[in-house]
């Protein structure tokens, strides 16, 4: 069995990935994503990691390079955030299209403007498309084991898709926090060495990235689709491995309390473990109120969410990004589309909230579910609003 | 040659069998063709470096030959040959 | 007669006969920048690994499910070939230290044109060249983005016309001097900065060896005559390359630790620059006086290049 430790989460983050035998890391560095980045350095620096640190000169770069050492066959990660993520925009359904399985973390920060430095989904969200594998996690344990599994979910051969865990910024990468940490040996065992599709070498010359016209495109395309789809068996796999060997369970939608909900809430990320302690106090009070965690983003878990949600007369969908003069959160019209031809179905409610940085506590959530449960006439009911505007 | 489906795509769309651009044959885009002349010729090789196309060749007897499934006519050959012992004629 | 005297090869003996860009490849006729590329991939041989921009190199020689390559080739996007060498560099690298592929040595090849190199790929070149790794830069210079119709770029030299930088009742095509990318490249600090252009086929080759021999970051700027942009016949693709350095427009030199040496192919004396001009329709609206200022530029630049080869000569 693993250590119990305590220690940073970023940095925890770093130590489980220096676990992973990584040949290469790419990263440029971030708020709050920088402890990553300073911690590998440091295990390479120290020597306790054998792998190549570029200290590329942006996140384009970072993408980029982590590509063409992916593309050779090398095992590959960076991390990022905000502007970040934004800049390596481009670069993520080429990644993917390719189907090179670099594994990068998220430290999640809003998106300028203006500036802001502080958590929430704006970054990730506009990367939706992109054709990666997309995982949010809650705590700091989840962000060290998900760190590790990523690589193994990536390069399953049935896989070959690239990973982004989504680690909220400084509201859990900079937490101490105690956790396990798997030891060297475990993660040996539960690891398989990287046995890439193809690689960049003279022995045997391959072209990646060729030019594609419209008689190749939309074939191209649904291959991707289908690709990141079937994806999920595998993770589904993987995540009931790491139990067995672990004894930490991870499905693609967690539930707290939702059996028997009236009133359900769906959150993302490290919101979650607020969020329960709010459906405690709901229940204290004989309100039938429940949780639903979202942890897989795509592939979007379907299934999962619809057997979640079925019962529920409400469902309230937190967002922690807007889609500007859109439907509302992205969260809010995924879940929608979702239950679109669902007979039985709850009222959706969308609540945008937590944007960069702002404090939710407790009587925020429970606030929600009062606010929800006076409205009988269900007036508000599939509208969003930004939950504590200033008006 | 069939299209491939999606299902045959190779993964990652990555295009594994080299110099496979040889199917395509570009001489359907030439207008004018060149002629060498073997009494002028002196064997310098300075055709085949210069043909961006890659397709002068040099014979058993060392004298030059384009392959005419790619040239394209660009007549950079005929120019840049000193004894002018290439002439470009038109296609017809 | 200028052939004669540059004559100084019997080809075939002297290159590398294995063509690693097959034909078939979709460049233009008479395209000179397919023929540089072509003799850089004779040059390196089999033990190199290309990362290209986006770009008509990129375009003509990777038409999906066929490739025109012989050596391993990866196109990502347009801004970030070079940062895109770097990192297969460094995965290269961990992996022949992990034992995990065979230890013989690959060279890593960033390649792109010069909107890649000098405009959209400026910061990712200049990032990969100060980081140190072992590869080699080639820019492909045909003095525009040709690949997407003829706009202006910071290579497009004085007063040729482009379609965003058109000559016209009011304007005399581009308006700005050519950035100085090879001199950009020396301030680096880099082991090896060197200029190209396949006129010059064994100086050419020559310098690409060296580059390859070089462990640690190599530039060489190759000047690439593209008759569809400058609007100059086909077969002319090699002579006005010849031109361009006959009248120094674009001296072959080479910069190996900040020492640098004019190639043995620069003439002893310029010929005008309106000799170079008078092929190309994209010079054609050029007053004389317009060329004139030109000139004084062109003589100025090649007299400062000779100072530095004074003062900072190769072996000195």
């Amino acid at each position: 069995m693993g250590k119990r430790i305590g220690m940073e989460v970023a940095v925890a983050v770093a130590e489980a990935v220096g676990l992973c035998n990584i040949d290469m890391a790419a990263v440029y560095p971030i708020t709050p994503q920088s402890h990553i980045a300073e911690h590998l350095s440091d295990l390479v620096a120290d020597g306790k990691i054998d792998a190549e640190f570029v200290t590329v000169e942006s996140e384009h770069s970072a993408m980029s390079a982590v590509i063409g050492s992916s593309g050779a066959g090398a095992r590959s990660y960076t991390a990022t955030s905000s502007q970040g993520l934004m800049y390596m925009h481009e670069l993520l359904p080429i990644a993917s299209a390719m189907r090179l399985p670099i594994t990068m973390a998220i430290a999640n920060r809003a998106v300028s403007g203006p500036l802001n430095i502080l958590n929430d989904h704006s970054d990730i969200m506009p990367q939706r498309d992109s054709g990666w594998i997309s995982i949010f996690v809650e705590n700091g344990q989840e962000s060290i084991d998900m760190s590790i599994i990523a690589f193994k979910i990536a390069e399953h051969k049935d896989v070959m898709l690239p990973v982004n865990i989504n680690i909220d910024g400084f509201q859990l990468t900079h937490m101490v926090e105690p956790f396990e940490m798997p030891t060297q040996e475990e993660v040996n065992k539960f690891l398989p060495p990287f046995v890439p599709h193809a690689t960049l070498h003279p022995a045997k010359p391959v072209t990646m990235g060729a030019f594609a016209m419209s008689d190749y495109f939309t074939e191209i395309m649904k291959a991707k689709d289908e690709a990141l789809k079937n994806s999920k068996k595998v993770i589904l796999e993987v995540w009931d491995e790491w139990a067995k060997l672990f004894g930490r369970s991870y499905k693609p939608v967690e539930t707290y309390k939702a059996d028997d909900a009236e009133v359900l809430m769906l959150t993302m990320g490290s919101m979650g473990e607020t969020a329960q302690m709010a459906i405690d106090e709901l229940r204290a009070k004989g309100i039938k109120a429940g949780l639903v965690k979202l942890r897989l983003w795509r592939p979007f878990p379907f299934e999962e969410i619809k057997a979640a949600i079925k019962n529920a007369k409400k469902l309230i969908v937190t967002d922690r990004a807007n889609s500007f003069g859109g439907p509302g959160g992205p969260v809010f019209s995924e879940i929608k589309s979702a239950l679109y031809a669902e007979v039985q179905r709850p009222l959706i409610y969308n609540y945008i909230y937590g944007l960069g940085g702002r404090d939710v506590p407790v009587g925020d959530f429970t606030g929600m579910f009062e606010k929800v449960l006076a409205d009988t006439a269900n007036k508000q009911a599939d509208t969003y609003e930004f939950w504590g505007v200033r008006e | 040659m069939a299209l491939k489906t999606w299902r045959e795509l190779p993964i990652g769309c990555v295009v594994s069998e080299p110099g496979s651009a040889s199917e395509y044959h570009t001489g359907s885009w030439r207008s004018q063709r060149p002629i060498w002349d073997n009494k002028k010729c002196i064997k310098c090789g300075i055709c085949y470096v210069f043909c961006p196309e890659g397709c002068v060749q040099q014979t058993e007897d060392g004298f030059f030959v384009a392959n005419m499934d790619y040239c394209k006519g660009c007549g950079i050959c005929a120019h840049e040959c000193w004894p002018r012992a290439i002439a470009m004629i038109e296609e017809g | 007669m200028n052939i004669v005297e540059n004559f100084d090869l019997f080809a075939p003996r002297l290159i590398n006969k294995k063509e690693l860009l097959s034909s078939g490849h979709r460049a233009c006729s008479g395209c000179a920048e397919v023929l540089a590329v072509r003799l850089m991939a004779k040059a390196l041989g089999d033990n190199t690994v290309i990362a290209s921009a986006t770009g008509c190199m990129e375009i003509v020689s990777s038409m999906f499910p066929t490739t025109a390559w012989e050596v391993p080739w990866i196109h990502v996007a347009f801004e970030n070939a070079a940062s895109v060498a770097s990192g297969i560099e460094a995965g290269l690298k961990a992996l022949r230290k992990k034992g995990k592929i065979d230890d013989r040595y690959v060279k890593v090849v960033g390649m792109g044109g010069d909107g890649a190199t000098m405009d959209i790929g400026f910061q990712a070149l200049s990032g990969a060249m100060e980081r140190g790794h072992d590869m080699i830069y080639v820019c492909f210079d045909n003095e525009a983005y040709m690949n997407t119709g003829i706009q202006r770029s910071s290579g497009t030299p004085m007063g040729a016309s482009t379609t965003t930088a058109p000559a016209g009742k009011v304007s005399s095509g581009q308006k700005t001097w050519k950035k100085n990318m090879p001199e950009i490249m020396v301030a680096h600090a880099i082991p090896y900065v060197a200029t190209v252009c396949p006129s010059y086929p064994l100086d050419f080759i020559r310098k690409m060896e060296k580059a390859k021999s070089i462990k640690g970051p190599s530039y060489i700027h190759c000047f690439s005559v593209c008759p569809t942009g400058w609007r100059c016949p086909s077969q002319m693709a090699v002579s006005m390359g010849r031109l361009a350095i006959e009248t120094g427009v674009f001296p072959l030199y080479e910069v190996e630790n900040g020492h640098y040496r004019l190639s043995p192919d620069m003439p002893k004396k310029l010929k005008p620059i309106k000799d170079y001009f008078k092929g190309q329709g994209r010079f054609r609206h050029l007053s004389a006086e317009e060329i004139d200022k030109i000139q004084e530029k062109v003589t100025v630049e090649f007299n400062k290049l000779k100072e530095k080869e004074k003062f900072l000569k190769i072996g000195n």
